[in-house]
């Protein structure tokens, strides 16, 4: 499934509402959920997953090309972990 | 970092604002949209929403466990897990907001 496909059944779902509008909805949900994550707070949706950031430490990398040792800065990365109701979701039938 | 929770409250209250939707209905938008998103991942299908990421099932082969606590050896049965992959523009805007 795509955001396309997505957007369609949302739409599908309710006759009231402009297409567009629908598209809004949609593109909100996504866009606060990662602005959330970019002001580094979580986003804990229950039965779905949550979103988190984690840091990874500055480390010693090596262009895998050369071998040449390359200082890699702190970053931090999006992370998404599964709820419990939609793991268990997976594993049903 | 701030390092506050949000909810389904808080997507809520972001399309009520961006649409002239009523609370209750905005509520059962987010839900609707989250409920189609488990309801395709549940049989398999991949949620490929483009410029957030894409959430896939893997199947994970059976293997022995061993509990933790014990030493117990446990077998762990094959099961179906799932995978979130940040698109490109997640990352980078996580890794720039949060530079310190």
């Amino acid at each position: 499934m795509i955001r396309s496909e997505l957007i369609q059944k949302i739409a599908d779902e309710n006759p009231h509402l402009y297409h567009r509008d629908v598209e809004r909805i949609v593109n909100t949900i996504f866009e606060e959920v990662i602005s959330a994550m970019a002001r580094g707070d979580r986003v804990e949706l229950r039965g779905f997953g949550a979103f988190s950031v984690k840091k990874r430490d500055a480390r010693v990398g090596r262009n895998p090309r050369t071998g040449d040792a390359v200082e890699v800065e702190e970053k931090h990365v999006p992370f998404f972990k599964t709820g419990k109701l939609l793991r268990d979701r997976l594993n049903k039938g | 970092m701030a390092g506050k929770t949000l909810t389904r409250m808080d997507l809520t209250e972001a399309v009520f604002r961006e649409v002239g939707l009523s609370r209750n209905e905005s509520s059962a938008l987010v839900e609707s949209v989250l409920g189609h998103m488990s309801d395709a991942l549940a049989t398999g299908e991949t949620v490929k929403i483009s410029s957030f990421g894409t959430f896939s099932v893997r199947d994970k082969a059976a293997r022995v466990g061993r509990n933790p606590k014990t030493g117990e050896e446990v077998p762990i049965l094959p099961r179906r897990v799932m995978t979130f992959r940040p698109s490109h523009l997640m990352k980078d805007r996580v890794a720039a907001g949060n530079k310190s």
